[in-house]
């Protein structure tokens, strides 16, 4: 039978809290480390142990990096969920099970390993909890024998994990060995998957956007921290706080360059960064749904009286609760404009690891520069998923922190006025607590001002202020970071998606050009919109922009930029709750596509 | 620094300020509001106790109280904050400069209801804010609706009585842990300028809990925060002098008649026994004559409970010597050395693999 060669995916179905996270991610490692590009998933309960979880690791020659909708290797560790499973693999496809789990007969056209997980961790240890952990090593033995995982490599992953702990590096590795052994021994069907050395990782990381958007508020010098756990933002903060603990504290006298406050609720995580941010520190939260709801009047204050403020949103599935472990993007209308009134708030929207590095260190500088809080968009997929990624430059641009007074600033002034647009660029300048001069102090409020920071509600001065407020919001469109643009000459058809459908849709174009049909790609990475937006979609004369929630919140705001299009603009849309994968994104395009042809439009 | 302008004939404070360097603008509040009288208390106790007005940060929620930082310290920074959320902005103040001095006003709606989880959290970390709350009983910005500190039995103006036990907000801070306490009057000047001066030499949270009569929608027969019921209710706990640590005064009491407590700053506290002694130290103390307060329809006056050795919010993080806010960039961005180690970490998998779960 044709081998299938570093293209597939690998479905490992577990129960939550039954320590299988070692033996995935050592999976997940040791074919990133033979040079084959991987990207590892966890799809998981709202739980802490018993109900069903799944990894999946896809291994892609080609570097395609979203979910597949379909597995073609599974590994069953979970009887509850396991009849489901198994009905899920198509023919040809591998199955590997603990052979613990009673199962009737299962199609012959599958390749079934029924593995003694249980009697194989017998000699290795009499410890019954230990068993119950390292017997997830017998299937990444299993697997590394019948796939060709180098063992070294297998080893040489271990070994970063568990390196500081001997004893348990012993014991894992004997199960990984028990299981290659036991492959060896029993099975030798002609199945069809294989891994083999590549050279597509050299110099690749391989890391979750929460780490990498932990390390971007690390290098763009965080001082404050307040946070409420919500999952799926919780680990962005403990990654940040680890990161905090080691290299900003010292080590001699124990004194910290940071805080990090676990507050109350979100409602007091906001108003910590809002008070610190006044006072002048880099200030952040990070938080989801629930939590994004509770900022809302909060948020307009910093957009009212002006302070920056750098609130990360891990979106998942939302209304209410929602489905809490799950990815979406449906946060995009809400947080554009958060607050009751008139307000409106820059939105970074990172499409990849490193990007969600790079935009937490952007969205510092701009919370500075434009002095309003900004919020950074990322989601579970995104946040919460490994994936492969250039290691991430040392930033090499200063500090902005933007337009503040200080004494030796206010002396050469005749006077100060906190609110007045000295520069015409809607931007005024701002002084902070502690400042000696006098003429620096001001009184912030939520009520109506004027150019001084004065109470008012004139109707002059209200409409001043808040047409100020928008001039200085127009002008961020060029300060955010810019769309990515790939064109296809002479495409008719232009594709537009933000941050975590990216992998998705870059497949997907290649699934579309493979049928004939040619796209262009713009992919949109902040709010306000640059110019580049509307005329891409002047460009095109069908615009389908493909985006992970219900209502097409990205497409309305499309519509809205350019109206003289709107009709031409249409939506692909997937809110599952899974990462969005390439094929939903091709049949959703061909759907649009087919009508079209149906009323006789040319392609 | 802009040099004050004032006639010379005005005495100084040891700062060379005048009392009016610490005024603000004209008030709003009704006629012979308690709170006006609370803002010219603070006034004269920050021009006392000579405090830098730059050094202050006045902060408040939302409510007639909330509104009155405008009225003093017009030379400090002010955050009129949203309703019930001074303390959240408190903290981040703190946090990020940990050398201002921090004077935050609420009310009762704006403390006990809306406001009393962050009021809570606050005390329970121990933030250092002087916090006052200028207590009516009722909601005077939205037309005198009861607030959560009315007492049992006082009414509204509609002859309306409040049937719900009042929140006890000293006594809530006492059992929090809060390391000073305090509870005055509006109308005791004598009383209440002593405690804001003793109040700004405390390094925690400072709770200063001032009964002042609404006199628009609670000061008619029938409320128990009006001022003549006030007058007849109050019952002060000691006479309190406050000596601050640059004042060198010789105090010469007669022995068992006062009660002496030293603040880490070396200023004194010297609470002079009344009718009966009070030891201000000691919370089971203060609890029992708060409960036989409450049982007899009086208002104990006076500093309830103090702990001046409390962990101030600053410690409990192990802040560095520099306000967080004015670090440099190569103090707060770690070198490039760093990031290549990371890297290489993420490059071997020589880290935890990323957190899961629900």
């Amino acid at each position: 039978m044709n081998p299938v060669i570093n293209d597939f995916s690998i479905h490992i179905a577990t129960v939550n809290g039954s320590g299988s996270q070692t033996a995935n991610s050592v999976l997940l490692r040791a074919i990133f480390q033979m040079g084959i590009p991987v990207t590892g998933k966890n799809l998981f309960p709202s739980n802490i142990a018993g109900l069903p979880t799944w990894f999946t690791i896809r291994v892609s020659k080609d570097g395609y990096i979203a979910r597949r909708r379909e597995n073609d290797i599974l590994v069953v560790m979970n009887p509850e969920t396991a009849v489901e499973d198994i009905a899920a693999m198509g023919p040809g496809s591998m199955i590997l099970v603990n052979d613990s789990i009673k199962l009737a007969d299962l199609p012959t056209d599958r390749f079934v390993y029924r593995v003694p997980m249980t009697k194989l961790m017998e000699p290795i240890t009499t410890d019954v909890k230990l068993r119950r952990l390292v017997v997830n090593m017998i299937y990444v033995g299993v697997l590394a024998e019948r796939l060709g995982i180098d063992e070294a490599e297998v080893q040489a992953a271990l070994t970063a994990q568990l390196g500081r702990k001997p004893k348990a590096l012993a014991l894992n590795l004997a199960a990984v060995h028990s299981g290659m052994a036991y492959a060896r021994e029993h099975f030798d069907q002609d199945d069809h998957y294989r891994v083999a050395r590549m050279n597509a990782t050299a110099g690749k990381i391989l890391i979750d956007g929460n780490t990498a958007a932990a390390l971007g508020a690390l290098f763009a010098g965080v001082t404050v921290v307040s946070w409420y756990p919500i999952t799926p933002s919780s680990s962005l903060i403990e990654a940040l706080i680890g990161f905090l603990e080691q290299h900003r504290r010292d080590p001699v006298t124990g004194k910290a360059t940071f805080g990090v406050v676990q507050a109350e609720d979100e409602i007091a995580a906001i108003g910590m960064v809002l008070g610190a941010g006044w006072a002048g520190a880099r200030a952040m939260t990070a938080t989801s749904g629930p939590g994004i709801s509770l900022m809302g009047e909060f948020a307009g204050y910093g957009y009212y009286a002006e302070i920056p403020g750098v609130i990360f949103d891990i979106q998942r599935v939302g209304p209410s609760t929602g489905l809490p472990t799950r990815t979406a993007q449906a946060d995009l209308d809400f947080v554009a404009n958060i607050s009751h009134g008139d307000t409106q708030f820059p939105v970074l929207l990172p499409g990849s690891v490193g990007e969600c590095y790079e935009f937490a260190g952007a969205a510092f500088d701009l919370a500075e520069r434009l002095q309003t809080p900004v919020f950074v968009l990322s989601d579970l997929d995104l946040g919460m998923n490994n994936y492969m990624s250039e290691p991430f430059d040392y930033p090499e641009k200063a500090l902005d922190r933007g337009k503040v007074l200080d004494d030796e600033a206010l002396a050469k002034l005749p006077k100060f006025e906190r609110y007045r647009d000295v520069d015409g660029d809607g931007i005024p300048y701002r002084t902070l607590p502690g400042t000696k001069d006098w003429k620096g102090a001001y009184f912030t409020r939520g009520s109506g001002h004027d150019e001084a920071a004065r109470y008012t509600e004139s109707p002059e001065a209200y409409v001043r202020v808040l047409d100020r407020l928008k001039r200085k919001y127009d002008g961020a469109r060029e300060l955010v970071p810019q769309p990515i643009l790939l064109e296809s000459p002479g495409a008719e058809i232009g594709l537009i998606a933000f941050g975590s459908s990216d992998g998705a849709v870059l497949e997907a174009r290649d699934q579309l050009k493979a049928q004939g049909i040619a796209t262009s790609y713009l992919r949109v990475r902040a709010l306000p919109f640059h110019e580049g937006v509307a005329a891409f979609v002047r460009k095109h004369p069908r615009v389908y922009v493909v985006e992970q929630n219900r209502d097409g919140q990205l497409t309305d705001k499309i519509r809205l930029e350019v109206p003289e299009r709107a009709a031409e603009v249409k939506s692909v849309l997937h809110y599952l709750g899974l990462p969005l994968d390439a094929r939903s994104v091709t049949d959703g395009v061909l759907a649009h596509e087919k009508h079209l042809l149906a009323q006789g439009v040319t392609r | 620094m802009t040099a004050p302008i004032t006639p010379p004939a005005s005495p100084v404070n040891r700062i060379g300020l005048t009392r009016a360097d610490y005024d603000g603008a004209k008030t709003t509040l009704c006629p012979g509001c308690g709170h006006n009288a609370i803002t010219g208390g603070i006034i004269q106790a920050a021009y006392e106790a000579g405090l830098e007005p730059h050094q202050v940060a006045k902060l408040s929620g939302i409510g007639c109280s909330s509104k009155t930082p405008a009225y003093f310290l017009g030379h400090s920074h002010g955050f009129n904050s949203v309703h019930g959320r001074m303390p959240s902005i408190a903290t981040g103040v703190h946090v990020a400069n940990k050398n201002l001095l921090l004077i935050g006003v609420s009310g009762d709606g704006d403390t006990a209801s809306i406001g009393i989880g962050q009021f809570i959290h606050l005390v329970r970390r121990n933030v250092p804010v002087v916090y006052i709350i200028e207590n009516n009983g009722v909601y005077g910005l939205t037309k005198g609706q009861f607030s959560a500190t009315a007492d049992i039995g006082s009414t509204q103006k509609s002859g309306k009585a409040n049937s719900l036990m009042p929140i006890d907000l000293c006594a809530l801070a006492i059992e929090l842990g809060c390391g000073f306490v305090a509870r005055s009057f509006s109308g005791d000047q004598k009383q209440l300028r002593p405690l804001l001066k003793a109040a700004f030499a405390h390094r925690g949270t400072a709770v200063i809990d001032v009964i002042s009569p609404c006199v628009t929608f609670a000061d008619h027969e029938g409320s128990t925060k009006s001022y003549a019921a006030v007058k007849q209710s109050d019952n002060p706990l000691h006479e309190i002098d406050f000596v601050p640590y640059f004042e060198n005064l010789n105090v010469d009491y007669a022995p068992g008649t006062t009660r002496e407590v030293l603040m880490p700053d070396g200023s004194h506290i010297y609470l002079k026994k009344l009718a009966a002694d009070y030891d201000a130290t000691n919370a089971g103390v203060a609890f029992d004559a708060l409960r036989a307060a409450r049982h007899e329809q009086k208002v104990l006056t006076g500093l309830l409970y103090i702990d001046p050795r409390t962990r101030s919010f600053d410690e409990e993080l192990v802040l560095a010597d520099t306000p967080l806010s004015g670090l440099s960039q190569d103090q707060v961005r770690p070198p490039k050395q760093v990031l290549d180690d990371i890297m290489h970490a993420y490059r071997e998998g020589s880290v935890a693999a990323a957190a899961g779960g629900g």
